[in-house]
């Protein structure tokens, strides 16, 4: 719980960590945090509102409210837990929104429980996406929506996907209805630091904070590789190479450095000026502080590799890499390092940073002790089927002679996952205090042909495939050509 | 270390040969996905290249027999719009033979000059099954299709930096299999293409209304030409829009003999180009008809087949909104005749992927199984040649480890023309490489092992 009351700017940290409720509610811009060892200084140097990021960790907050729900006890069902277990005829209790209890048939249904009948059926922790843009770069992809990339400057971590993020995006209902519970939303890769990430709960809201996961870390984007040399290279500007990439990152971690010792010696001494707020630096300096995660787009091992040694200089931690084509090359130092590899099934060869993608990737990943595999989508189609792309990993990870149980690789879209973005221990397993984020499927989610049945967020359902009432339909989606219209020949139901 | 690495090559290259196609071979106890028809405990007996009986019968004797008991034996799957053979790396231009901007080669570009029979897409997509493809031009004009990048980062196009102005057509079709060997070409120009909706009205100067009215000319330019070839060559008719190399590549279309793939999405659009072409006589395939469904009785009417994938439910354009998962069902259900693709040239392996989440929103399986084999081959004018396990068609046997459309099933064996095909490929290489952590015996550089 530290963690997320510290997910704002650094300079707040050795403030706020001896008064942690003082600066979670201290967001009106006058008080200074108590309990610091010279609060009658810092008294002395109130800031107009908006100066001074310590006294608002949080100016966007999660306005985000549980659907209505009730205790509900699934039973019957071959549970996977995200924790390796897997319990045929399990139960699943859910009370206040929370993972009460997982165990197996004898498990005791207290009254009052609704019990949903599971029996025949597949039960699994939300699937959780740590790689989407849904919102940010939304269906339909038409002028005017195409918000993720703000491919101004090589470097942008001032900008938060948050701000981009259409709710009414059509993508979020399929993406539920693929069992995706929890998101994280990134910004592009245009740009060495493309801006802080979110994470969503998935449910229909009008507002992005009325989504947003509350006490979630957020992170920053940060693109290795083809993609910040070719749009800034290309406009004769640097980063053009690979060495243009690297010296980029430096020189914004050393600004962000010079940043906080600013604000760290203006709080010490109240000598000076106060240092003029600087978002893009305030984001970097929470990257330095832990607060802040770095998901850093790298395709490439060898990249991996000179990112790492870049983390230790400046003394952070990379909590994950995306897209990561090559992990599997380095999968020993990736464990040793404790950094997720986020990666896809079946995607390769689109650019030679993808030459040598393999299906096998993420089954050769997860192998060495302490590994954290994680399949991602980076897309509004795969994130609909993450399950199935984990299933094709499975299948090369076994034909490459590796011994891997169901149990275990659903671990790449569920505990994996939340580990990846910084929320394991709120949600991506079924285990009591989790939160009760559960998909029950039509049959083997290793199948191609299980379908999400029903989807709990917090207890709550939020998506029924055998009830238009819990089918959510955005705005967006009202009234357009064929709105409304079902083919009626099309014979509902997985096989 | 480097003598024992060149020798070990040696012998992999040597146990990787392909067996003889001639070699008389019976596929016995699977269950046999025919493309038509399921048989359980079935044979399929292959010989010379080409598929001798399929049945319930005993293995002839003599007969190399190889067991599929537990197992499903299903025809190679045909690619369609699919770029295998001409397009190794999406990025960089210069690998990348699918699409060409000048306007004096628009109709005319014909993909098979750029067919590499060694390129490393094929092997990959082998181990999806697939044993042929359509290889299908992309317009240079139209983006890139399925193919979404990381980060939505765009490439420059081609028609960027200079190109000329393409034309209304991306060029012919060609027909491969996926054998090893140095000539994959099976035939070409079996198919003109061209982008209807808003990709072909961007073409046209922005609005659809020019298009159709384009198009229109065109072909009374074409067939113009087609009947004063002699005054064109002497310089005594009038100026036309299309170069001479064009304007005899669409003759066999303006004639109804050869078709047309159009790229069109939305149910409106669709439903003027049924009408274009009942009017001039042109046949046509639909390709994508995300919209379809809504329009599956006029499509089915008019008999008009469609390349469609069915994972495609998302308004990726205004074009597309009532794009549905239920998209092939539907059309199967009303009598359209329906191929399935993959997602695109790295990925058409998944093409069995998309054809099992069809089935799970409501396509029968065996449908689904025609729309990857039986169906594709017929739409291209190749029934009973391939795409199906009937005496008389090519060879192209797959056995794989369970249901073909499920992601845990692989492929166990392969015939392409009855010639036995390797089951590896350059990812397979790599995966081997780094299967053991990255180091090899004696501590030397995994460049150094195999």
């Amino acid at each position: 719980m530290i963690r997320h009351a510290l997910r704002g700017p650094s300079l707040a940290v050795v403030a706020c960590a001896l008064a942690l409720s003082a600066c979670a509610t201290t967001g009106d811009g006058a008080a200074a945090p108590d309990g610091s060892d010279n609060a009658g200084a810092d008294a002395d140097r109130t800031m107009a509102r908006g100066l001074d990021a310590s006294t608002n960790l949080d100016p966007f907050p999660s306005t985000y409210q549980p659907l209505p729900r009730d205790n509900i006890a699934i039973v019957g069902g071959t549970v996977l837990t995200g924790t390796g277990q897997k319990i045929e005829n399990g139960v699943v209790l859910v009370a206040d929104g929370k993972v009460e209890a997982v165990g197996p048939a004898s498990t005791p249904v207290p009254a009052g429980y609704r019990v949903v009948d599971a029996r025949g059926r597949h039960v699994t922790p939300g699937i959780i996406d740590v790689h989407s843009h849904l919102g940010v770069y939304p269906s339909p992809g038409v002028t005017g929506m195409s918000d993720g990339n703000e491919a101004t400057s090589p470097n942008t971590a001032q900008v938060w996907a948050e701000h981009s993020i259409w709710p009414q995006d059509p993508g979020f209902n399929t993406a539920r209805a693929g069992g995706v519970t929890t998101m994280m939303i990134l910004p592009g890769s245009a740009n060495l630091f493309g801006g802080r990430s979110v994470t969503v709960r998935n449910i229909p809201s009008i507002s992005m904070q009325g989504m947003k996961f509350p006490g979630a870390p957020y992170g920053v984007k940060m693109a290795c590789g083809e993609n910040p040399s070719r749009v800034y290279g290309s406009r004769n500007q640097s980063p053009a190479t690979g060495m243009g990439n690297v010296a980029g990152y430096r020189a914004a971690f050393i600004a962000a450095q010079d940043y906080r010792e600013k604000w760290d010696k203006w709080r010490e001494t109240g000598e000076g000026s106060p240092p003029t707020r600087n978002l893009q630096n305030e984001t970097l300096a929470g990257v330095l502080d832990g607060s802040i995660l770095v998901q850093n787009h790298c395709y490439r091992a060898d990249e991996m590799m000179v990112m790492l040694d870049i983390a230790r200089e400046f003394g952070y931690r990379i909590t994950a890499f995306h897209h990561a084509i090559e992990a599997y090359k380095v999968a020993p130092q990736l464990a040793a390092a404790g950094v997720c590899a986020d990666m896809w099934t079946g995607w390769w060869g689109f650019k030679m940073e993808a030459l040598d993608g393999i299906e096998a990737n993420t089954a050769l990943v997860d192998a060495p002790e302490g590994s954290c595999a994680v399949i991602h989508s980076d897309d509004a189609r795969l994130t609909q089927r993450l399950n199935q792309e984990a299933a094709a990993a499975l299948a090369a990870g076994r034909n490459a002679g590796l011994d891997i149980s169901e149990e275990h690789a659903i671990s790449w879209i569920t505990s994996n996952a939340a580990r990846s973005i910084g929320i394991g221990d709120e949600t991506g397993s079924l285990e009591a205090g989790k939160r009760g984020d559960v998909v029950i499927w039509s049959a083997n989610p290793f199948s191609v042909y299980a379908r999400a049945d029903q989807v709990f967020i917090d207890g709550a359902l939020t998506f029924d495939r055998f009830d238009p009432r819990y089918q959510p339909v955005s705005d967006f989606e009202l009234g357009q050509p064929g709105f409304g219209l079902t083919a009626a020949t099309v014979n509902e139901g997985a096989r | 270390m480097r003598r024992f690495a060149l020798i070990s090559l040696t012998a992999l290259a040597l146990s990787a040969m392909p067996a003889l196609a001639q070699e008389l071979t019976a596929i016995t106890g699977g269950r046999v996905l025919t493309g038509t028809s399921i048989i359980e405990n079935g044979t399929v007996v292959i010989q010379n290249g080409r598929v001798v009986s399929v049945g319930t019968g005993a293995a002839p004797s003599g007969a190399r027999v190889i067991d599929a008991r537990g197992k499903v034996v299903a025809p190679g799957f045909v690619a369609v719009d699919a770029g295998l053979g001409a397009s190794e790396v999406s990025s960089v231009d210069g690998s990348d033979d699918l699409s060409n901007s000048a306007n004096t080669i628009s109709a005319s570009f014909d993909v098979s000059y750029g067919l590499d029979p060694w390129s490393f897409t094929l092997p990959v997509a082998r181990l999806g099954g697939i044993t042929r493809a359509i290889v299908v031009p992309n317009h240079a004009g139209s983006g890139g299709g399925l193919h979404q990048d990381d980060g939505e980062v765009a490439f420059a196009g081609a028609g960027d930096g200079g190109y000329q102005t393409p034309g209304l057509f991306a060029g012919t079709a060609s027909i491969i299999h996926l054998a090893a060997g140095s000539d994959i070409l099976v035939k070409p120009r079996v198919a003109m293409v061209a982008p209807f909706g808003e990709a072909g009205a961007g073409i046209a100067g922005g609005a659809r209304g020019a298009q159709f009215v384009q198009f229109r000319e065109t072909l009374a330019e074409v067939r113009l030409y087609a009947r004063n070839k002699a005054a064109y060559d002497r310089a005594g008719l009038r100026d036309l829009s299309l170069s001479r190399a064009d304007l005899e590549a669409l003759i066999p279309l303006a004639n109804g003999d050869m078709p047309l793939i159009v790229t069109v999405r939305r149910a409106a659009d669709i439903l003027q180009v049924l009408r274009l072409a009942d009017e001039e006589g042109v046949k046509v395939i639909l390709d994508g008809a995300d919209e379809g469904w809504l329009v599956a009785s006029q499509i089915a009417t008019a008999g008009v087949p469609v390349l469609l994938n069915p994972i495609e439910n998302l308004p990726g354009s205004i074009e597309t909104r009532a794009s549905r998962m239920e998209n092939a069902a539907a059309l199967n259900a009303a009598g359209v005749v329906i191929a399935i693709k993959g997602n695109g040239v790295h990925r058409a392996r998944e093409a069995r992927y998309n054809a099992g989440n069809a089935v799970s929103h409501g396509l029968p399986f065996e449908a689904a199984i025609a729309a990857l084999t039986v169906n594709p081959a017929r739409i291209f004018g190749m029934g009973g040649q391939f795409g199906e396990l009937r005496a008389g068609a090519a060879a192209d046997v797959v056995v794989w480890s369970g249901d073909p459309l499920e992601p845990l099933s692989s492929v166990t064996a392969e015939f392409i023309n009855g010639q036995e095909q390797s089951l590896t490929s350059r990812q397979i290489l790599l995966r081997d490489r780094y299967r053991a952590g990255g180091r090899i015996d004696g501590g030397m550089p995994v460049a150094y092992g195999q």
